[in-house]
């Protein structure tokens, strides 16, 4: 067991582990991102205030940050030794028939972690650490005005675009991502496999358009 | 048919290699790769020069001595065959042919199209056996095993240790060659005893002689000349893991 992570495959075991545990976290953060789309800000700031102040979720977002720091540890550790498992390249370029995507997890994955950096730098650091996020009063207690923020945010064109451009990207690194990860588990069934893969693509789907209607909708019609 | 051979000559394993051109004119369209090659190699030795080197053995498709790297795709156009089981009549006269050898880091070049495969003994040697007592042939029926268990493990024996997978692999994983030669014993009774001790043998001994990891893209199960499927490198995960874990 010790050893187990020195492996290249326990590697893989820990991203597809984490990879799945990020898509369900995507998941729940665009249900709380979707409230943004209601006409008064109060739901989605009170939201918002009890993700960054409830105890329980305190500590999911310690997992949630390790999370991240070992899938891109982890992913840049492999991709690393990937690289150099083929010093010398072959001259015509493989055409063998794949997984599409597969081929550019890593490129995905750097517009990924761009996106991120200033993700957080926008959003989580500004209300942590900065008084730069004004202050609202629902009933006598104080809170963040994100959705302010964030609708300030989405009404400046190159945002939006760049916003869902790493969508865009993103769902690329899940179209293979999802359904290898279980690969990875060792799942691999005559029947349960295309399931898989269809919950995958939903998944994609549903993390992809959700994520990118709400920009639209902003700029469009708020 | 007339073709353009553009093929990578490598002197030895520490000379720096490149490409040369070559012409060949009335191939038949029903040799193999590997005679066209002949008749090419004749054609430079007549002119006193040295012949191309590439391996074959038995050049039925069945040893797994062959594999040339032709055209972008380990064992060239068609599928589910090995280099010499390669038909000249899948490629068009007057075509121009990109030949290769296999490239990985555990694969180093000895000369022209001839990698060392030396590196696939040594991940055998470390667990790919069983250990029993040679001696008379044993009742075939001793040890009862079911049908379908039976198929597996010689759907997973059917692997002739080519190097297509790795070849064709963009991170020169070995995953597909250690997953078949870890399942066709994982499934039989006669294999359980050892099963523990060898997946962390052999996939040790591959992460150490260089190969990369696994990304899942299959490029090792649309080029194996035998077809080895990626459910047989699910079930390595999770012999692996059960051996780590249990
Ligand atoms: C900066 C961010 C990220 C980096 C650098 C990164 C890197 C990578 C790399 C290099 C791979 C391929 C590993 C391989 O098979 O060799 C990968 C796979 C994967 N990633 Fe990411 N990733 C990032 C973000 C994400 C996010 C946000 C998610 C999910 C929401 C995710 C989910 C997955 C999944 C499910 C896999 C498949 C794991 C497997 O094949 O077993 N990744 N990632
Ligand atoms: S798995 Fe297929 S491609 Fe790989 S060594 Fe075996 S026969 Fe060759
Ligand atoms: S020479 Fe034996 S498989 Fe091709």
């Amino acid at each position: 067991m010790s050893n187990i992570f020195t492996s290249s495959i326990g590697k893989k075991l820990m991203m597809a582990l984490l990879g799945i545990f990020l898509v369900l976290f995507l998941l729940v953060h665009l249900g709380v991102n979707l409230l943004i789309l209601m006409d008064s800000r109060q739901a989605f700031n009170v939201a918002a205030h009890f993700m960054a102040h409830n105890i329980v979720i305190k500590v999911f977002e310690i997992f949630l940050f390790g999370g991240f720091i070992l899938h891109i540890f982890y992913g840049l550790i492999l991709q690393v030794k990937n690289w150099l498992s083929r010093p010398i390249g072959y001259n015509k370029t493989n055409n063998s028939q794949t997984s599409f995507f597969s081929k550019f997890m890593i490129h995905t994955a750097v517009i990924i972690f761009i996106f991120l950096t200033i993700h957080m730098i926008d959003f989580y650091f500004k209300s942590k650490f900065t008084n730069a996020v004004e202050i609202v009063n629902y009933n006598g207690k104080e809170y963040h005005d994100l959705a302010a923020l964030v609708l300030q945010k989405f009404k400046m064109p190159a945002f939006v675009i760049g916003y869902i451009l790493s969508f865009v990207f993103m769902s690329f690194h899940l179209l293979h991502g999802f359904q290898s990860a279980f690969q990875t588990l060792g799942i691999n069934h005559k029947v349960y496999t295309p399931i898989i893969k269809k919950i995958g693509i939903i998944c994609t789907l549903i993390i992809t358009v959700g994520f990118t209607i709400i920009p639209l909708y902003v700029y469009f019609f708020k | 048919m007339d073709l353009t051979l553009k093929i990578w000559r490598q002197e030895n394993a520490r000379a720096k290699g490149k490409f040369v051109t070559y012409q060949v004119t009335d191939i038949s369209p029903d040799s193999s790769f590997l005679e066209m090659l002949d008749v090419l190699n004749q054609q430079i030795i007549d002119k006193l020069e040295k012949p191309v080197c590439f391996d074959h053995d038995c050049r039925e498709g069945i040893c797994g001595a062959c594999g040339l790297y032709i055209n972008g795709r380990p064992h060239g156009p068609d599928s589910a065959v090995t280099t010499c089981q390669l038909h000249m009549r899948k490629f068009k006269d007057g075509d121009t042919i990109v030949i290769e050898p296999w490239r990985a880091k555990p694969f180093p070049i000895i000369k022209d199209l001839v990698a060392d495969r030396i590196a696939f003994d040594k991940i055998i040697h470390a667990g790919g056996y069983i250990s029993v007592n040679t001696g008379g042939v044993p009742d075939a029926n001793a040890i009862p095993i079911p049908r379908n268990l039976a198929e597996i493990s010689m759907d997973a024996a059917a692997c002739i240790g080519c190097g297509a997978c790795v070849a064709a692999c963009k991170n020169a994983s070995a995953m597909l060659f250690v997953a078949a030669k870890v399942s066709q014993f994982a499934v039989l009774p006669q294999g359980k005893v050892e099963a523990s001790e060898r997946v962390k043998a052999m996939v040790a001994k591959m992460d150490e002689l260089g190969f990369g990891s696994c990304t899942n893209t299959g490029a090792c199960e649309a080029e194996c000349p035998k077809e080895i499927s990626l459910s047989h490198i699910a079930r390595l995960n999770r012999e692996f893991y059960t051996a780590k874990i249990c």
